[in-house]
């Protein structure tokens, strides 16, 4: 079992237009990359329980072979900039992505 | 038959090191192209009129630019003029422009065009169904909205630009458009592919993001030839993967191989990228798809006011229960102001806590020292300032059971405490609206600058 924070090249969340929030996780090589996907863990059902949203509310979740890259999309409760919201460019949003545990 | 771009930075007014534009301008490149604009730093820049970079940075920056792009004789291209691209922001870099080429004695040919969209058209697509949601939490365009919000700007796609373009101007001003457009009329103008085109523009608006160490202060070159394109960027110390451009396409956009624009849906899941030389990449396969023309508005309301206090929390007794402690300031002033109006908010965040993350946290402990912000939302300054004071004295001097620092529960940093922060915006628009004609909104005038 490793973390996927060890695991992965980029971590990384932003705001994907001011009402989403995305999710990058670029794995260094096609051995890593297939291990992560293969392990069954990035479902949205799984991401949305480690957000604690709806599961309705993770609108992409695509990989992209090429860059052995996996990206989940997801919506904003309150959109970025406007009163009540606590991370204007979605950027510190992947913490609860880096300790899920790889076979 | 190639063509050469250059992108100097991510963010006109960001910065560049003058060595690597030097190196990049060794390399004759046929056009200098600028992505200036950003919605990341939120609704204040469109809603309140101001720029992303201050006037100064703007400045150093199109000097270098408009300099490099005189000796070369190529045309300059900045995009989403002023960050937000609403006319204000259009007009703020005119100025500077202009400032700049009296400067250098250049009398200079400028086409400029605007991006902002009539309330009234916007209106009347909603009635006839021709609007639609970037995603299904963007508010409903209701009257009262459209009425609040501060005017409304469009994503131009490529086609007033090459309408701009075939003026032959020395440089060329958007409003707010789509990031990749400017790079992509300017290869579609020169008959290169669209698909091509576009995903060029989306890796070069980046600036040298998509190298290895990427950032968006350096400059990057494109090359298009007639069955893919190269890049590479200017400086040596930075390198082009194959993952490093791969990859690029995830960066703050929705999907990694399906990028949408104005008249624009681009397909990336059959691009084929390879190793040409050292640091730089070749891309082939990039397909564009048919779509419906649609342009994406955006504009901002002001949602309210805000007045915020920071201050530190070293007393481990009231740690342990400052919700708790906060529930009772809040009703206490509420009392003293025999009931607050609905519209006001009071808002505590705990740094070291889970302020980053609210309910989303999956750790919410506190360690042994706790970075407090609260702010209080009003419709009015002055409620917030009024309100704000109220809650920073009661949670002061709150006794809570078992309170021994009796002379006081907060450690502010500054004098005066409370910090008037001004008016709140919100994004009120943020749709897709359908549209016949890609020019009709997007009006263009050249104008002589200069000497």
């Amino acid at each position: 079992m490793t973390r996927l924070c060890d695991m992965a090249r980029v971590l990384r969340s932003k705001n994907s237009g001011p009402f989403e929030v995305t999710l990058d996780i670029l794995l260094p090589d096609e051995a890593s990359y297939l291990r992560v996907l293969h392990s069954g863990l990035l479902t949205k059902e799984n991401v949305a329980a480690l957000y604690h949203v709806p599961e309705s509310w993770i609108c992409t979740l695509a990989t992209m072979d090429a860059a052995y890259g996996i990206k989940i999309t997801m919506l904003r409760s309150i959109s970025s900039g406007t009163v009540g919201d606590r991370d204007v460019y979605g950027a510190q949003q992947i913490a609860p992505l880096m300790n899920l545990m790889i076979p | 038959m190639v063509t050469t771009i250059l992108s100097p930075c991510g963010i006109l007014g960001y910065g560049f090191p003058e060595a690597s534009l030097q190196k990049a301008m060794a390399q004759k490149p046929d056009a200098i192209i600028v992505d200036a604009g950003s919605t990341d730093a939120g609704p204040h820049k469109l809603g309140a009129g101001v720029a992303i970079v201050s006037r100064q940075a703007a400045g150093i920056d199109l000097k270098r630019l408009m300099t490099a792009a005189r000796e070369a004789g190529i045309p300059l291209i900045i995009g989403s003029a002023g960050g937000s691209g609403a006319r204000k922001h259009t007009l703020w870099t005119m100025d500077i422009i202009e400032d700049i080429a009296h400067e250098m004695n250049w009398q200079a040919r400028v086409a400029v065009i605007y991006a902002d969209i009539p309330i009234d058209a916007v209106r009347r697509a909603r009635d006839e169904g021709r609007i639609e949601k970037m995603s299904p939490n963007v508010p409903d365009l209701t009257d009262e909205a459209l009425a609040q919000t501060h005017g409304i700007v469009a994503q131009m796609g490529v086609e007033p630009i090459l309408r701009a373009l075939k003026e032959k101007p020395d440089i060329i001003v958007c409003g707010r458009a789509y990031d990749p457009a400017p790079f992509a009329a300017f290869g579609i103008l020169r008959g290169h592919d669209p698909a091509l085109c576009q995903h060029l523009g989306k890796i070069l608006e980046c600036g040298a993001l998509c190298a290895e160490p990427g950032t968006t202060k350096d400059v990057m070159l494109g090359r298009l030839d007639d069955t893919g394109f190269e890049v590479w960027p200017a400086d040596d110390s930075r390198r082009c993967t194959l993952t490093s451009v791969a990859a690029h396409t995830f960066y703050e956009k929705d999907h990694p191989t399906m990028l949408h624009g104005p008249g624009v849906r681009l397909d990336l899941s059959q691009c084929r990228f390879t190793q040409v030389s050292e640091g730089r990449i070749r891309v082939t396969g990039s397909r564009m798809l048919d779509t419906p023309y649609t342009i994406k508005l955006e504009g901002a309301r002001l949602a309210a006011y805000r007045t915020f206090v920071l201050a530190g929390i070293r007393d481990p007794l009231l740690i342990a229960c400052m919700d708790e402690v906060e529930r009772e300031v809040v009703r206490s002033v509420d009392a003293y102001y025999g009931g607050l109006p609905a519209e006001v908010q009071i808002n505590f965040y705990h740094y070291g806590k889970d302020a980053v993350m609210g309910s989303l946290e999956p750790t919410p402990v506190a360690g042994h020292e706790i970075g407090l912000m609260f702010e209080v939302i009003a419709s009015t300054q002055e409620m917030a300032n009024a309100v704000c004071a109220s809650v920073r004295s009661t949670y002061l001097h709150y006794g809570y059971p078992g309170r021994k620092s009796t002379a006081g529960n907060l450690a502010f940093p500054f004098a005066p405490s409370d910090v008037p922060f001004g008016p709140v915006y919100a994004f009120s628009v943020y749709h897709l609206m359908h549209v016949d004609d890609p020019l009709a909104f997007f009006p263009m005038e050249i104008k002589e600058v200069g000497v």
